[in-house]
């Protein structure tokens, strides 16, 4: 079995007005793993996911998901994909549990009121499992498309923006359950604009700008590579300007004079020790010192700036 | 093929039937019975019979097919543009369906619809006259292969259509003018030479006529060029509901 479930190879999509969304895309999404493709709005991340999940016809260029061609064996191939979109699309007259059990039999499963009963209580959704989908608030349909998406059993999961307007509580809820289905095997791709919580929950990061992959890496060797970090140093007493033997590029003083900022890379010789000692030499006093790394936020802000 | 998806979809459209039924089914039966009883019962009265059948007869097949048609149409037009209104078409677009499973689902659906309403319809007129059909099975074939024929064409203005007002543009301007010059209410036999040539452009004249001749046996066509009609409507909606899936006409981005 092929470590890579899904397969993308020089996709390309333009629009009928032109517009270019997709270029010479090359992505590779392994067996069992979270990977967030992150993305400016208007990126590509959408019209990406729906290429791979048929909504969107490509102009060029191949798929596959499981192995499966996505348009020549397109059956086999989503039979595999669970799909949660972005925008809230639901029919407003079924209720919630028909509303789950035809997304299952569009898929070509029989009924299971087993599963059907698990995914509800799973998302907290068996008290509602009669009422109308028009009567939900707009996080409790979030969860009834996410109750969609996984009742045809998916080894591969796409969340679009899953947590875009929904209380802390039910997205906290969103990422135990996301983490449950890893642990079950499944692959999740998602895309969102908490970029904490792809910094909290992914495997692998993607970085996708103007229909371009721009970077594909382990979350871990992305921030060693682009992240820093910072060493705080509180100060015992006002310091009124930096010392001339400072390098200004890597330290900086607060307004107050009550801290010094040191700015590092982990995977380089850090100098925190030559700093101290230097520090300690000229008399200046530190009552404590903390470190804290640079987001994936950031990082992610300084790669699209840089490239844009 | 993938009959559990067809038939959940097949289900799924029967229930938006029977989830509203005043308006799905009571109202065009009422509409037909007020038609019924205004030209059959009341106006009919006064005319004299068509080919030895009453003019109460008469309409019978006209109005079934009438109802038929523009319930077929109406209910797969909606069907396929309402997903589309509201963002659920990716259900059926990313789930193992075909194109052809995805039509049949919609297509069998609303002829089952508009055949459920044309015997109702049959029913209803029973309390005003006697109404015997000399040929049973071929006026059920012909009215269950009209239903699927204008299903397709439903579909396609279901897909072409990007507002309500496209939707009901086909069944208000078109449908319902042609239904009426399509020889409900009078055999085309009795139009100037010049006009009898214009209604046969006008596939209903073949719907109706090929209905009235299952009921009655009599017919301003022959029943074999009815039915072939219809044979090619519905060939003809295939081919354009295939070439909008192929290509995502209005479907797909």
């Amino acid at each position: 079995m092929s470590k890579d479930i899904i397969v993308i190879e020089e996709l390309d999509k333009v629009y009928d007005n032109d517009f270019k969304a997709l270029s010479k895309i090359n992505l590779s999404i392994r067996r069992g793993e979270i990977f967030a493709l992150l993305g400016a709005n208007g990126a590509g991340k959408t019209t990406l996911i729906g290429v791979v999940c048929g909504l969107v016809n490509a102009t060029s260029g191949t798929v596959t998901v499981g192995g499966y061609d996505h348009v020549k064996n397109y059956r086999s191939a989503r039979s595999l994909i669970g799909l949660v979109p972005q925008e809230l699309y639901l029919d407003p007259f079924l209720n919630v549990m028909e509303t789950l059990a035809i997304a299952r039999g569009f898929y070509g499963k029989k009924p299971d009121k087993k599963l059907l009963e698990q995914v509800l209580r799973d998302l907290s959704l068996w008290e509602k499992k009669d009422d109308k989908v028009q009567q939900l608030s707009g996080g409790m349909k979030r969860r009834v498309l996410i109750g969609k998406a996984l009742m045809n059993e998916p080894e591969v999961l796409f969340l679009d923006e899953p947590t875009a307007g929904v209380d802390v509580d039910l997205r906290r809820g969103m990422w135990e359950l996301v983490s449950k289905l890893k642990e079950r095997g499944t692959t999740i791709i998602l895309t969102t604009h908490y970029i904490e919580e792809a910094q909290d929950m992914a495997d692998r990061i993607g970085v996708i700008i103007d229909g371009q992959i721009s970077l594909v890496e382990e979350k871990e060797t992305l921030m060693k590579q682009f992240g820093g970090k910072n060493l705080k140093i509180h100060l015992a007493e006002k310091l009124q300007k930096l010392p001339r033997w400072c390098d200004e590029g890597n330290l900086t003083l607060s307004e107050d004079g009550m801290t010094l900022t040191y700015t590092y890379k982990a995977s380089e010789s850090t100098g925190i020790t030559a700093l101290l000692t230097q520090l300690k030499e000229e008399g200046i006093n530190m009552v404590d010192l903390s470190t804290e790394e640079t987001s994936l936020e950031e990082i992610f802000v300084n790669l699209t700036h840089n490239d844009s | 093929m993938n009959i559990i998806g067809l038939k959940t979809l097949y289900l799924k459209e029967m229930s938006r039937t029977f989830r509203v039924p005043g308006q799905t089914l009571l109202s065009p039966v009422l509409t037909t019975a007020l038609y019924f009883i205004v030209f059959g019962s009341a106006v009919g009265t006064q005319l004299g019979s068509i080919d030895g059948v009453s003019y109460a007869q008469y309409i019978v097949p006209g109005l079934i097919m009438m109802a038929l048609l523009t319930n077929a149409l109406s209910a797969a037009s909606s069907g396929i543009y309402f997903p589309k209104f509201i963002g659920t078409k990716y259900e059926l677009l990313s789930a193992p369906l075909s194109y052809l499973e995805i039509t049949l689902g919609f297509a069998l659906a609303s002829a089952s619809r508009a055949m459920i309403i044309s015997v109702i319809i049959y029913l209803v007129s029973l309390f005003f006259t006697p109404i015997p059909i000399e040929h049973p099975l071929l006026a059920l074939l012909f009215a269950s292969l009209t239903a699927f024929a204008f299903s397709l064409f439903g579909l396609v203005i279901g897909i072409w259509a990007d507002s309500f007002e496209k939707l009901s543009i086909f069944p208000v301007l078109i449908i319902t003018p042609l239904s009426f010059l399509g020889g409900i209410f009078y055999s085309i036999d009795i139009l100037p030479p010049l006009w009898q040539k214009l209604s046969l452009i006008n596939p209903i004249v073949y719907m109706i006529s090929g209905l009235r001749w299952s009921f009655f046996g009599i017919t301003d066509i022959n029943p074999l060029i009815s039915f072939g009609m219809i044979c090619i409507f519905t060939v003809a909606c295939s081919l354009v509901l295939s070439w909008m899936f192929r290509t995502g006409y209005r479907i797909k981005s």
